[in-house]
């Protein structure tokens, strides 16, 4: 078993702002997913979320309002899960409910030092 | 009460606390010598009380027996008096004046003490449950070997290895420091926990004997819930689904002592005072910034005791053991969500949600295939009934599954 990143992708300027409705029923479909995934034993960490806004720290003590201006898409939050291999992985990642709202999973392999 | 019923029953209330206060006075390396004294006073009530009478106040003898004892053996054996007189933090004027204190405060105190003495994490949880039972419960060896369905010799030898653990690790009869309090509550509950679900799971015939285990093991929860240092809500949310889990204590058997499923329960048969106990220690639970397992498990069990099946109730339950899962990952956790899953969604989701679990090891996983499949696809109902029926290992689960295969 080997620990893979997920790492949540989207276009967070491109979300309409929901009703509390619609708010509340995508949490629940998060919430119903990563059960899914504790479900299967194979959750090593639920991860969470991220601000929207960030900031970015070059060389030569530059600084600048992030994530990053060049790219629209940025990260959204991140989770753990443990599997047997790249496949499985994707299996896992491919209920996410980010892909029904134009995002991405980033599967990554963890490389253990 | 008659003599023949009054021994045994003050054998059961009171040879703890004076275990307990003895053990808190001689300190945990010298615990047999507070057992035996705790026994011998018992002994002595057997060999008086059928000639001289019951005294007037059997309580108050076997204290007086007991400090007597206690103060004989100090003053007799040169050995303990050079070892441990010195070690009994009452300054010692002399033998005469060390106050064995067997006030109600001082029982409390030292029973809770000695939980977290026992529930030390150097000794094994099985070893905490047996410890716990012999020295807070006042349990019997046979008693003890009869509700872990094991045998006498089992039983005592782990006692005196986790007696032997304790006094090598020189563990103190006190209360944890507040830095460390919530750590060694941890384990204090999970002991509690498993103390309770030995009672309510266990396989052993002697329903009075289970209801015992379930019962001490809520008596020192709730003394935990009562004292200053441990009154903390994830106390009050253990508390509140032992008062939950055996309201349904009565429904759950039938007279034959057989499994009788949550469905097919007699609602008029559970628990409305453990009910509303269960509610008010729910609510107490509430306080803190925290949810802890005990707190999801607490709510689980609150809509359990609403008997109508109703969407609102699936979808409550499914979203705890959304978060229960994700606190702690048990099997069984993975495989009640499954369930929850069929009641909310339908069982076709909860199919697909199922087969991925692959637990092909535990008969509860193909029953519930069977059970999901029922109605579906029956002749898969009865392939994954007949999988479960070869793993089950207890007779009453094979009854159980027996059972559903003879009305597919």
């Amino acid at each position: 078993m080997k620990d893979f990143l997920l790492i949540y992708r989207m276009n967070y300027d491109a979300i309409p702002v929901g009703t509390p409705e619609q708010m509340a029923a995508m949490t629940k479909r998060w919430m119903d997913w990563i059960a899914e995934i504790a479900a299967k034993n194979k959750l090593a960490d639920r991860g969470n979320r991220l601000a929207t806004s960030g900031k970015v720290v070059r060389a030569d003590n530059v600084v600048t309002n992030g994530p990053y201006t060049e790219i629209k898409e940025s990260i959204g939050g991140y989770s753990m899960v443990k599997a047997g291999s790249y496949d499985e992985a994707i299996e896992l990642a491919k209920g996410c409910p980010i892909l029904s709202v134009g995002g991405n999973v980033e599967v990554r392999e963890v490389s253990v030092l | 009460m008659k003599q023949p019923e009054l021994i045994p029953h003050l054998f059961r209330t009171e040879f703890r606390k004076i275990t307990a206060v003895l053990c808190k006075l001689f300190g945990i390396a010298h615990i047999e010598i507070a057992e035996d004294i705790a026994s011998e006073t018992f002994l002595r009530a057997i060999e008086t009380w059928p000639y001289k009478g019951i005294p007037e106040n059997p309580t108050a003898w076997l204290y007086t027996v007991a400090k007597n004892k206690a103060k004989n053996y100090i003053r007799r054996d040169q050995v303990f008096t050079g070892k441990i007189a010195s070690q009994i933090k009452h300054t010692l004027s002399g033998i005469e004046e060390i106050e064995i204190d067997l006030s109600e405060q001082n029982i409390t105190d030292s029973q809770l003490q000695m939980l977290f003495t026992i529930c030390h994490p150097s000794i094994s949880t099985e070893a905490q449950i047996g410890l716990a039972l012999r020295i807070l419960c006042g349990f019997g060896i046979d008693e003890i070997a009869n509700a872990l369905l094991t045998n006498k010799e089992t039983i005592n030898k782990r006692l005196f290895r986790a007696k032997d653990k304790l006094r090598t690790e020189k563990v103190k009869i006190e209360f944890p420091g507040a830095a460390e309090i919530n750590k060694r509550l941890e384990t204090v509950l999970t002991t509690l926990y498993l103390l309770f679900n030995e009672g309510y799971y266990s396989e052993s015939r002697d329903t009075v004997l289970r209801e015992d285990l379930c019962l001490e093991a809520m008596r020192l929860t709730y003394l935990l819930a009562e004292n200053e240092h441990t009154s903390k809500p994830v106390v009050y949310a253990l508390l509140s689904l032992m008062c939950f889990q055996s309201s349904r204590f009565e429904a759950r058997k039938n007279a034959n002592g057989e499994m009788i499923l949550y469905q097919d329960q007699d609602e008029t048969l559970w628990d409305q005072e453990l009910i509303s106990k269960g509610m008010y220690f729910l609510n107490i639970s509430a306080q803190g910034d925290k949810i802890s397992k005990y707190h999801l498990e607490a709510s689980i069990a609150y809509w359990h005791t609403i008997k109508e099946d109703t969407h609102e109730k699936w979808e409550n339950i499914l979203q705890l053991f959304n978060q229960l899962l994700q606190i702690e990952y048990s099997p069984i956790a993975a495989l009640n969500r499954t369930y929850a899953l069929s009641k909310a969604n339908g069982k076709a989701a909860a199919i697909i949600e199922a087969e991925k679990l692959g637990l092909t090891d535990n008969h509860f996983y193909f029953t519930l295939l069977g059970e999901l499949y029922k109605g579906i696809d029956d002749d898969k109902a009865r392939k994954n009934f007949q999988k479960a029926l070869s793993l089950a290992k207890t007779q009453t689960d094979k009854q159980t599954i027996q059972k559903k295969i003879d009305i597919l």
